[in-house]
């Protein structure tokens, strides 16, 4: 039950990413909504490598740790991007970001 | 916290996410991937986008809604994926899985110097060319016609 459990936290954890990710207008939220999805992709690759379902010498952690890593440099990328467009657009909300479509 | 009109709000709410998930990351056995949980997103993603926040959010607190018009179609979307995660882990039969397994910290330490030596490697390079690409990005355009 414990592994289920964790699980169904991880699901929810990734549904309330992704809805933030969908539905907010504002582009720094946009990016903390990926940043709870890595997360909750991160607590299932642990809870799997703790009940050792899958992994026998701790793959899960090592893969939790590199996605960390990964998040750590899309969250330094994604902000610089915003902050410049937000420099020359002076709004962060992304559907006045609509150039290309005009 | 997704819902939250201030964003402000929004980013303290997800460091207290960030921080109950490190609790979660101990409680599993796994407390190096605690520690880095509290480092990486407590301390450098939190500050980094309250950061962001402040320098950008100047005076746009008068929107009408903070969603877009597809609001529903997002909820929708949202829902229908948690459900069918959730269907498959409960529908699967994970057997025996119900023993916590801690991490043994050495042999952790020589897996990823060993077998995921590469892994390591690319990220490191991975993150060089992330902080050169951010440095890139975010520098004023003026910076180029003074230094020239």
């Amino acid at each position: 039950m414990g592994l289920q459990a964790y699980l169904i936290v991880s699901a929810m954890l990734f549904g309330i990413g992704m809805f933030g990710f969908l539905a907010r207008r504002n582009a720094i939220l946009m990016l903390i909504s990926i940043e709870l999805m890595l997360n909750a992709v991160n607590l299932s690759l642990v809870a799997f490598n703790a009940y050792d379902y899958y992994s026998p010498n701790d793959t899960g952690a090592i893969f939790a740790l590199l996605v960390m890593a990964v998040a750590a440099a899309e969250a330094t990328v994604g902000l610089a991007l915003v902050i410049a467009i937000i420099r020359t657009r002076q709004t962060p909300e992304v559907d006045e970001y609509s150039d290309l479509k005009e | 916290m997704v819902t939250l009109r201030n964003i402000i709000h929004s980013a303290v709410a997800m460091m207290v996410c960030f921080g109950s998930l490190a609790g979660m990351y101990a409680l599993l056995g796994a407390p190096i991937v605690a520690a880095a949980q509290v480092l990486i997103y407590l301390g450098a993603i939190s500050v980094l986008i309250l950061f962001a926040i402040m320098l950008t959010q100047a005076g746009d607190a008068n929107l009408p809604s903070p969603f877009h018009r597809q609001v529903w179609a997002a909820a929708l979307v949202a829902l229908v994926v948690v459900g069918l995660i959730g269907w498959a882990v409960t529908a699967t039969d994970w057997g025996n899985a119900t023993v916590v397994v801690g991490i043994a910290l050495d042999a952790m330490a020589e897996a990823l110097f060993t077998d995921y030596a590469l892994p390591f490697e690319i990220l490191s390079l991975l993150l060089l060319a992330a902080i050169i690409g951010a440095i890139y990005l975010a520098r004023r355009p003026e910076d180029d016609e003074r230094a020239n």
